[in-house]
């Protein structure tokens, strides 16, 4: 090797990464709880109390932003901050910004787990929060923008690292993609009513709501396993021309496949075959990324065998791939016509939320954990490899009876009698999904069993003695 | 969409596959000054972060390059680009007419069957009576039951009580123009004593313990605030949809809490018309299921 590795500096910012990791442990138990109890109340209506606050109508939106912006959003920040520090080589530009941003945040998700209940709402999906809480946001995710961008600027080496890529179009998307889909007139305290008229509000929230998907859920936690996957197992990168394509294409292309959510709507058809066409296209770009992470495994596989951190990030690839070739496959309108408004639907988001968001940052968080406070390794590893078999024996069984009810609904749903009337009653249908319902409920409850154990094994690491060669290192920092 | 913007967006379009085109051919190629293929390009990150140079893997490359001409096929195929419609003309209106069409065609050799019969005719048909049925598990089912037995504030299609009448006139009426019933609210206007006694009167005619002067301060709160729809002696009106108070059946219960409710916050009952959306014969058929629902009531 001809060039020299560039010195660290002595000094990092890694507090605020220590509060958005713990804060990640937290909003993933409690997200995940929400969605447990959710899902038992589709089993069970009673279990809503009758009480306004616990229907499922207030508490889905609650789950799905505690999972994806509370835990997904906290694991994003707490690694692309570690990670933009070490490989620019630089302490955090602005730190003082930076511990804004976690404070901001959880501000954010206090108010959402606050206001949701209480039914204030904009009724856009993934976009629930009314215009004071969007507006804290926006201004966090600049602060973050500033905070990201300012480390990238006053790095120390030439190049900069394919994760920060990744980590960099996630952060300027996301903006983007609030800002446009919260633009709305308020019309008092904690009610406003977006500036877009009918269908054309309806393609802005999935433009939107698609790219949450590309940017938040898949261009994020790919920056994340750019870094963690070659660092857990040692070896380089599998191919820096394969992650150049895939980067330009995921982002260029993900942009325009939102409309593929409104099939056989008051949507324009050439708006909608537009969208299928990219999604389809889209499937290509999405697997140079599976294929990065798994092939920098080559010389490295029997590692697969003791490092159960590892496992959980090769096991969230192989998610993450199955999950991009079923997307593609589900915007297909003929495909469509069948998967949309079905449970298939909650499984295909699942297999990507739970197998691959969740997967991916449970993984790097185990790897993270013991360097942020000065430790070998984590307390138990074989409480990881627990946690590794519930997760993968939870998604698997989610993602499966959500596959299987959603096929038989579509197909339930669309069976005509000769004489033009429907075979089935809703409520049959209904009825056939509940065994399935059970299934999903198990699933949702292993995984969350899996967090649990992990919330133990993190508090035992942090309480327990630090190693001693980390201790000048820590407490210089 | 103005041809402006139609032009505008096909060329971002084809722009956008043609750069992934340029993305593939030029990252296919070795560049100057690059490390052998395979070998680890010359930057490190955090220590120990390095790449390897290894070309796109061919199945994937040949992949990507397929589901490129796939979309650009699909293009031309189907609307997509703009204004241009596509070679096959294809949209979703004409996909939907054209599937309506052939479901409409099934269906009039069915209906045939059953053309120019009368609601009692059909009602006697086990063919009508079986597809009747099928027709009220569709749009019936949600409110009356699957068993057509009922709930509070939707009427049992099995008993022979009728708050609107139960020829065959009636309940085609009731489906096709459906029905609007209105309890009025009293609890503005009645006296508060009258209530208990009126309240102990209704929900039973024949009660001994109401006597002397309760019952006739019942009677006559009846009669200034009941009779005129209910009837004088309670027998109700189904002209007007005021239920029959005395043959036991309440349909918004028959509780003391649930009269007490009744009286002094009124009920309002809604019946949707189905006019609009289904058939005349499809009407004919679902009022001959439930006529026939109701003569086999005994079973």
């Amino acid at each position: 090797m001809a060039t020299t590795i560039p010195a660290s500096p002595a000094k990092y910012h890694d507090k605020v990464v220590r509060q958005f990791t713990l804060m990640t442990v937290v909003w993933g138990i409690v997200g995940m709880t929400v969605g447990v109890l959710i899902a038992a109340q589709l089993m069970w209506p009673a279990l809503n109390f009758d009480t306004p606050w616990l229907t499922y109508s207030r508490l889905r939106p609650l789950h799905t932003n505690a999972v994806i912006f509370a835990f997904g959003g906290s694991a994003l920040i707490a690694t692309s901050y570690w990670i933009v520090q070490r490989t620019c080589h630089t302490p955090l530009f602005a730190p003082k910004l930076a511990a804004f941003t976690f404070w901001g945040w959880q501000t954010v998700i206090v108010a959402a787990a606050i206001t949701l209940p209480l039914g204030i709402t904009q009724s856009k999906e993934y976009a629930e929060l009314e215009w004071p809480i969007a507006l804290l946001i926006a201004v966090v995710w600049v602060a973050y923008a500033i905070v990201f961008f300012g480390t990238i600027a006053i790095r120390r080496v030439k190049h900069i690292y394919v994760a920060n890529w990744f980590y960099g179009a996630f952060i300027i998307a996301v903006a983007m993609l609030h800002i446009v889909n919260n633009a709305a007139i308020p019309v008092s305290m904690w009610k406003s009513y977006s500036v877009y008229p009918g269908v054309v509000d309806a393609m802005v929230q999935w433009w939107y709501g698609h790219n949450a998907v590309g940017f938040f859920l898949t261009a994020g936690f790919l920056g994340m396993m750019y870094y963690f996957v070659p660092k857990q197992a040692g070896r380089p990168v599998f191919s820096y021309r394969l992650s150049i394509v895939h980067f330009w294409a995921l982002i260029s292309i993900y942009m325009w496949a939102g409309p593929h959510h409104l099939h056989y709507t008051a949507l324009p058809d050439w708006v909608q075959s537009l969208g299928m066409a990219f999604s389809l296209i889209l499937f290509a770009p999405s697997w140079g990324g599976m294929i990065n992470g798994i092939m920098t495994l080559s010389g490295a596989w029997h590692k697969l065998r003791e490092d159960p951190i590892l496992k959980f990030l090769i096991v969230s690839l192989s998610f993450y791939g199955m999950s991009t070739f079923e997307g593609p496959m589900m915007s297909i309108k003929t495909v469509n016509a069948l998967s949309h408004y079905t449970d298939w639907t909650i499984g295909h988001v699942h297999s990507g939320a739970l197998g691959w968001v969740a997967m991916i940052s449970i993984g790097s968080l185990y790897a993270l954990i013991p360097k942020l406070w000065g430790r070998s390794e984590m307390y138990s590893v074989p409480a990881i490899n627990l946690h590794f078999w519930l997760s993968t024996i939870g998604v698997v069984l989610y993602a499966a009876s959500m596959w299987v009810a959603g096929i038989m609904q579509g197909l339930m749903w669309r069976a005509v009698e000769d004489d033009g009337t429907l075979t089935y009653s809703f409520m049959e249908a209904l009825n056939a999904t509940y065994p399935y319902y059970a299934v999903r409920l198990l699933g949702g409850a292993l995984f969350l069993s899996g967090m649990f154990i992990m919330a133990w094994n993190v508090w035992k690491t942090i309480a327990g003695q630090q190693a001693a060669q980390f201790t000048v290192a820590e407490a210089r920092a | 969409m103005s041809t402006f913007w139609s032009v505008t967006v096909t060329v971002v379009v084809l722009l956008n596959i043609l750069a992934c085109v340029w993305l593939l051919i030029w990252t296919s190629k070795k560049q100057p000054g690059e490390v052998a293929e395979g070998a680890e390009k010359d930057h490190v990150w955090d220590e120990d972060l390095r790449e390897l140079n290894n070309p796109l893997p061919r199945w994937w490359l040949h992949t990507f390059i397929l589901s490129i001409v796939f979309a650009l096929g699909y293009l031309v195929a189907y609307p997509g680009l703009g204004n241009f419609p596509g070679l096959l003309g294809w949209s979703q209106h004409k996909q939907h007419d054209e599937r309506l069409a052939e479901v409409q065609e099934q269906r009039q050799s069915f209906y045939a069957q059953f053309e120019g019969k009368s609601v009692t005719e059909l009602a006697g048909d086990p063919a009508a009576r079986s597809f009747g049925s099928e027709l009220y598990s569709i749009q019936c089912a949600g409110c009356h039951g699957v068993n057509a037995q009922g709930a509070v504030g939707f009427p049992n299609l099995r008993d022979d009580v009728w708050i609107w009448g139960g020829d065959a006139q009636a309940i085609h009426t009731t489906i096709a123009k459906g029905r609007q019933a209105v309890m009025p609210q009293f609890y503005a206007t009645l006296d508060q004593e009258a209530v208990p006694a009126l309240i102990e009167y209704v929900r039973n005619w024949d009660n001994a313990d109401l006597r002397g002067e309760r019952l006739a301060l019942a009677q006559q709160t009846f009669q200034r605030n009941c009779m005129a729809c209910h009837g004088p002696d309670g027998q109700g009106n189904p002209l007007m949809g005021a239920p029959n108070l005395r043959n036991g059946e309440w349909l918004y219960g028959g509780s003391e809490e649930a009269v007490r409710q009744s009286i002094l916050f009124g009920r309002n009952g809604n019946m949707p018309a189905f006019g609009n959306a289904l058939s005349a014969l499809d009407i004919d058929l679902l009022a001959a299921y439930v006529l026939g629902l109701n003569e086999g009531g005994a079973e």
